[in-house]
């Protein structure tokens, strides 16, 4: 079981890193936004701080967002999704291995590259190190919670707008709470709440996500 | 071995077919007849799980494919219409990742010899983007044969295999047959198969051949 959770992260692996260019695009994606928003809106000290965290957040949430169709849409086209459910091994721990795959192809890149958009932002030091724990926390329950959705919306044509409105509302509180720890941490008051609350909805997103995932892909599978 | 009791499926509001038994023992080839839409990819379907029946159930050794998924997926393997094929993996890495799902480890010098056996000698390290849609298929032929399974669930199986393909298919459904496995499968190609083999026709189920007998 455990076998067949590493050997497809490590297909899935080697799969993105044959097609570079598809592994760069939510990174750019990330980039470039923030870099933009100085330039359209003021590249004062005090205006870049207040903005940073919101800005931060939201793109790199919407580069998650762009990158779910990946996820299964693939493996659904050419009938490997398949081969995965007929698999003899519960369909849970490859839908983790694939969400885990996703997270490292994207969720990971991004929050490495955060701390240098939190110095373009002009955070101070201690908020980028909470930009980075909250990232840490936040972007895996992303990924997992985005699977539901690219599931259920995977044997729509053109579903991306489907997919959005499915997984938006789930979003959210993610980035309430990322964005807000990164601003309190601004101010110098403590941030473990915001921490602990990103902690607790990973572990139940975590728990709960993948078997949503699974029940959604054998629905699909039956059409 | 395998049996299926009063399937009934639905399509798109459709009833294509209803009431449908058969069973099948070890070493029993089965070919699923019918005409274009009359169900038989939606029978196959059903029949290795992907789909789930509007009525009635299958069952492997007795009991119902629900609820002994693990020991009926080890036991079959099925290859639909898609390739399953990755264009960025070679030959090599397509048939382990289609073998390392099932949780199968089959040394380099088997799955190299089954790769040879399929016409694919010389092409282990070709990625799957430069390979002919007939070339595809017969990994997967590679796939169904070292996967080891006693079932076989085989949807159109010849489709864009030349004649030698269509020859080793035939070979090793035999082969497998021989050795007590069991077979289903559609096709609108010829099948030569010098063996003992059932037929379903399909429409014989279909709601429009229930209305004509009426």
């Amino acid at each position: 079981m455990l076998k067949a959770y590493y050997y497809l992260l490590m297909r899935d692996l080697r799969l993105a890193f044959r097609s570079r260019h598809e592994l760069a695009n939510p990174l750019i994606f990330f980039v470039l936004v923030v870099t933009l928003f100085p330039l359209a809106v003021s590249p004062t000290t005090e205006a870049l701080r207040t903005m940073a965290p919101g800005v931060i957040w939201v793109s790199a949430l919407l580069a998650v967002l762009l990158s779910l169709d990946r996820l299964f849409k693939q493996d659904f086209e050419d009938g490997s999704l398949d081969q995965l459910m007929l698999s003899p091994n519960p369909l849970v721990v490859l839908v983790l291995a694939k969400v885990t795959a996703h997270w490292f192809l994207t969720g990971l890149p991004l929050v490495l590259i955060a701390p240098l958009l939190g110095l373009f932002m002009a955070l101070p030091a201690e908020s980028i190190e909470v930009l980075i724990y909250s990232l840490l926390l936040g972007t895996p329950v992303l990924s997992l919670i985005g699977a539901i959705g690219v599931s259920l919306t995977v044997a729509v044509n053109r579903g991306g707008v489907l997919l959005s409105l499915i997984v938006l509302p789930l979003y959210i509180p993610v980035l309430i709470f990322g964005a807000n720890a990164v601003d309190v941490a601004m101010d110098g008051l403590p941030v473990r709440g915001q921490l602990f609350f990103l902690a607790a909805v990973l572990a139940l997103a975590l728990s709960l996500a993948p078997l949503a995932t699974a029940v959604a892909l054998r629905i699909t599978a039956s059409r | 071995m395998l049996e299926v009791r009063g399937l009934e499926c639905v399509r798109d509001d459709r009833l294509l077919f209803s009431d449908l038994n058969f069973s099948l023992s070890a070493g029993e080839v089965m070919q699923v007849e019918g005409p274009n839409g009359c169900g038989k990819t939606s029978l196959l379907r059903i029949v290795c799980g992907l789909r789930q029946p509007e009525e009635g159930e299958v069952l492997w050794q007795g009991e119902s494919i629900r609820h002994n998924r693990e020991d009926y997926y080890a036991n079959m393997v099925y290859i639909g219409h898609l390739p399953c094929i990755k264009g960025d993996l070679t030959v090599l890495e397509n048939v382990r990742a289609l073998l390392d799902t099932r949780s199968l480890s089959i040394d380099a010098t088997t799955t190299e010899a089954a790769l040879a056996k399929v016409g694919l000698a010389g092409f282990e390290d070709v990625p799957g983007k430069a390979l002919s849609s007939g070339q595809r298929r017969r990994i997967l032929l590679a796939f169904v044969e070292l996967a080891g399974a006693k079932l076989w669930i085989l949807d159109e199986p010849l489709t864009a295999l030349d004649v030698q393909g269509v020859a080793l298919m035939e070979s090793m459904i035999l082969e497998h047959r021989a050795g007590g496995g069991s077979v289903v499968f559609t096709t609108h190609h010829g099948m030569q198969l010098d063996c003992e083999m059932r037929t379903v026709e399909l429409s014989a189920y279909s709601h429009a051949g229930w209305q004509e007998r009426d």
